[in-house]
């Protein structure tokens, strides 16, 4: 019998317990559109049949806020975050195991929302979600929910990703405009004064990595700029190889909207987080195939080529400005808070 | 410590309470922020600003903000920097000195 | 280097090189020097043209006790404080707002003073303390929003007043002569605000170029050309390389609020020490918006930190890697002095843009 005022449906504690509420709400609100045939007998964990190659496994907390943001949810985000450094390992993503943290008086509508939202980008993606946890937090002790995705990968026999064999001359790709995401969500937070059209970049970059290895380019390093952006990796790359990096800002693609954001914002956009973009290092006789090969795919469309190895005293990620003069980039330090004054 | 940035006035609200003068929306290329317009005076749709701390501190002289762009958009090989907003078109830029405006 | 930009470079060095090879040009404002890096600006000017930081940086002059106040106000469990972003990690004597906001204290990172207004109508059993810290781009927007607030009635509304004249400060760095500084570009901004005729009196007291100067990469090349130029010329003009925003009357409205809201008074200015009617107090019937009367606290100026050399660095006697805290016992992630944690301050810019010490 429906209740004329219906309350709203919300998270309390004994969905955590283990019991018929738990089975219940996993089955009306977790379960849809994520099951398979590895995840349907709810067992302890999953035993999966993979390819040949070398296994990878990566984890991530995801804890984000807003959990909605314009471009996606933390749903889309635990999945592609974690597919995402699958594939940076040079690895074809395949499965991954999802834990929830849900906090008492989340809204059930809402978690509904984000496990379509999971389903999707699991699907877009081509993985699988093969097993999960669902716990339940006292009212005040989580921000309405916690994902934490660990994923599975294999590295295809022959290949092998090594930043050992970067040399002076290899070349730094992107896959598209920069900066979407970190302002997309500090725009949608309150306060800020700004209302903003950018959305987050998030996506699944799996398929566009693999189409990458298969034109048998030399592919020798892959990071995702998440947090720290694009200035973090490049300057990890300097300490790693012991090259200067050189990075053309005139080549960075970032859109006007973004470029306009991070300027009202005070920021840096090549500080700032993406969630749909990849960092590659080739030769540079290999440039133009790896960039048609991101073309072939939506987030991809913007690919470029951003800057350059070079032999130098010091190594350091330089950026050649518009004007052409230099300037260090550096790994920045931590929160970064908008500039006002 | 003057960090301010420009953009196009697209709304303006002169029955905003207890007011000193209109309070607007500035479109930014796409983001929007909401503004004091009070302290400039006469300020009209599609008037370029410059703001500051939540008010728009200054008028920006079209021509001038279009030199701005054009300059961003010369150097930017990427061909990312997108049309200037609001004008007929591109402006051809010669060496050196700009040409001013077709609109 | 972009074609546009050469011949100002051109006319840049061959000012230098009638110069006896060297000239000093004071970037008064933070927004200045964080771009002057940002842009590459820095990196295509001759070796004989040396940039020098000034107390352009409204945090990196805010007291230890300014911030020992608010992080003592943001404590009290009625109090909410109200801040731009910069002033959050500065260190005071013992902690920093960004540490009591973890301990449970209630901070609010605010983009405008009229958004601090906003909490307190939001929050109407607590009393919100708005940080008014700034120079003149900045203090017009507070003087609209404390007399939004009389309008209103607003009863759980304050400042803690903190805004201050750059004017003064300049004279105060010329008269004591140390500097070696034979020109200034002045902040765009703040001039859009005071009009290019407020520094007529500096320009003639002193016998220095000043050229008020935009953001832009070809703006800064041009009033840094323009300055070397006077300076090679022995010329003591004032300048106006941003007419596009800057007239010589500045912003009526603006300096009508000031007038309106404010007096000038003696300002302790951290490192310069007390600069005469450098400060901006509330006037008459508006200090009833002064969290100081209203709360009961006073403001000590305090010390420096063992080593600190942000003093030196903001009144442009030394370049912050000859601080010997400078990426050593000083960093972004674990600052000393503010001159390191503003985003406008010439450490910041140096550590971040130049390369670490």
């Amino acid at each position: 019998m429906k209740d004329p005022k219906k309350k709203r449906d919300v998270i309390v504690a004994a969905h955590g317990g283990g019991g018929e509420m738990t089975k219940r709400l996993l089955e009306s609100r977790i379960l849809p559109g994520i099951t398979n045939p590895a995840l349907a007998p709810l067992t302890d964990g999953a035993v999966l049949d993979l390819p040949p190659g070398r296994l990878v496994v990566s984890t991530d907390a995801h804890v984000i806020r807003p959990i909605e943001f314009p471009g996606g949810d933390i749903g889309r985000l635990a999945v592609c975050g974690t597919v995402n450094d699958v594939a940076m390992m040079g690895a074809r993503p395949l499965a991954l195991a999802l834990a929830l943290v849900l906090e008492e008086g989340l809204d059930l509508a809402v978690l509904e929302r984000i496990m379509r939202s999971v389903a999707e980008s699991a699907e877009e993606a081509g993985v699988s979600i093969v097993t999960g946890d669902t716990k339940v937090v006292e009212k005040g002790h989580g921000d309405g929910i916690y994902i934490t995705t660990t994923g599975v990968g294999v590295v295809a026999p022959g290949v092998s990703l090594d930043a050992a064999r970067i040399r002076r001359g290899d070349v730094l790709i992107v896959n598209g405009s920069i900066a979407e995401h970190g302002l997309a969500i500090m725009a949608a937070r309150e306060r800020l004064g700004i209302q903003s059209s950018l959305k987050s970049d998030v996506a699944p970059l799996g398929g566009l990595v693999q189409r990458m290895l298969e034109t048998r380019a030399d592919v020798k390093f892959l990071r995702d700029p998440t947090r720290g952006g694009i200035a973090g990796v490049v300057a990890d790359l300097a300490e790693t190889t012991g090259l200067t990096v050189e990075v053309r800002e005139a080549d960075v693609p970032v859109s006007p909207n973004a470029r306009h954001a991070a300027e009202a914002l005070g920021l840096d956009p090549l500080t700032v987080a993406n969630e749909g973009k990849l960092v590659a290092v080739v030769p540079q006789g290999d440039a133009e195939r790896v960039l048609a090969a991101c073309r072939e795919f939506e987030h991809g469309r913007d690919a470029a080529v951003i800057g350059r190895l070079v032999e130098a005293e010091l190594p350091l990620a330089e950026l050649v400005t518009r004007i052409g003069g230099r300037r260090i980039i550096q790994r920045p330090s931590g929160a970064e808070l908008p500039r006002i004054c | 410590m003057c960090l301010a940035v420009p953009g196009r006035v697209i709304e303006i609200d002169d029955s905003a309470p207890p007011g000193l003068g209109p309070v607007g929306v500035v479109d930014l290329q796409g983001s929007r922020v909401e503004a004091s317009l009070a302290m400039i005076p006469g300020v009209a749709l599609g008037d370029w600003v410059l703001l500051h701390a939540g008010f728009a501190i200054s008028r920006l002289d079209e021509a001038e903000a279009r030199e701005t762009w054009e300059y961003l958009r010369d150097a930017d090989v990427a061909g990312c920097v997108g049309e200037f907003p609001g004008g007929a078109g591109v402006i051809e830029k010669e060496q050196g000195a700009p040409r001013r405006g077709q609109s | 280097m972009n074609e546009a930009c050469k011949p100002l470079v051109d006319r840049i060095n061959a000012a230098v090189d009638s110069s006896d090879g060297r000239i000093a040009i004071m970037e008064v404002c933070g927004t200045h020097t964080v771009s002057l890096f940002r842009s590459g600006v820095r990196s295509v000017l001759p070796r004989g043209l040396k940039m020098v930081s000034g107390p352009g940086c409204p945090v990196c002059v805010t007291t230890q006790g300014y911030l020992d106040v608010a992080c003592g106000l943001a404590g009290r469990e009625d109090v909410i404080v109200a801040t731009y972003g910069d002033m959050v990690r500065v260190p005071g004597t013992d902690t920093s707002l960004a540490r009591q906001k973890a301990l449970g204290a209630r901070v609010e990172v605010v983009y405008s003073a009229r958004e601090a207004l906003k909490i307190a109508a939001a929050n109407p059993t607590s009393e919100t303390v708005f940080l008014a810290v700034g120079f003149e781009t900045t203090s017009p927007a507070t003087a609209a929003t404390v007399m939004e607030a009389d309008r209103a009635g607003v009863t759980n509304f304050s400042i803690l007043g903190g805004h201050k004249y750059v004017i003064p400060a300049l004279e105060a760095l010329c008269s004591n002569g140390r500097t070696g500084i034979s020109g200034f570009m002045l902040p765009g901004h703040v001039s859009a605000i005071l009009g290019t005729e407020a520094y007529r009196p500096v320009v003639e007291r002193f016998g220095v170029p000043c050229v008020v100067t935009g953001f832009e990469p070809r703006g800064m090349l041009e009033g840094i050309a323009r300055v070397a130029e006077y300076v090679a010329r022995g010329e003591a003009r004032l300048d106006n390389a941003y007419p596009a925003v800057v007239r010589s009357s500045g912003n009526e409205t603006a300096l009508a609020w000031l007038a309106e809201v404010f007096v000038p008074c003696d300002e302790e200015w951290r490192a310069l020490g007390m600069i005469e009617k450098s400060g901006l107090a509330l006037r008459g019937e508006y200090r009833r918006f002064d969290a100081r009367e209203k709360l009961g606290v006073q403001i000590v100026p305090g010390g420096e930190p063992e080593g600190c050399r942000c003093g030196e660095v903001i009144q442009g006697l030394i370049d912050p890697p000859e601080c010997g805290l400078f990426g050593a016992g000083c960093t972004p992630e674990g600052p000393v002095g503010p001159c390191m944690v503003s985003s406008e301050g010439a450490c910041a810019a140096w550590h971040k843009y130049g390369g670490a010490g």
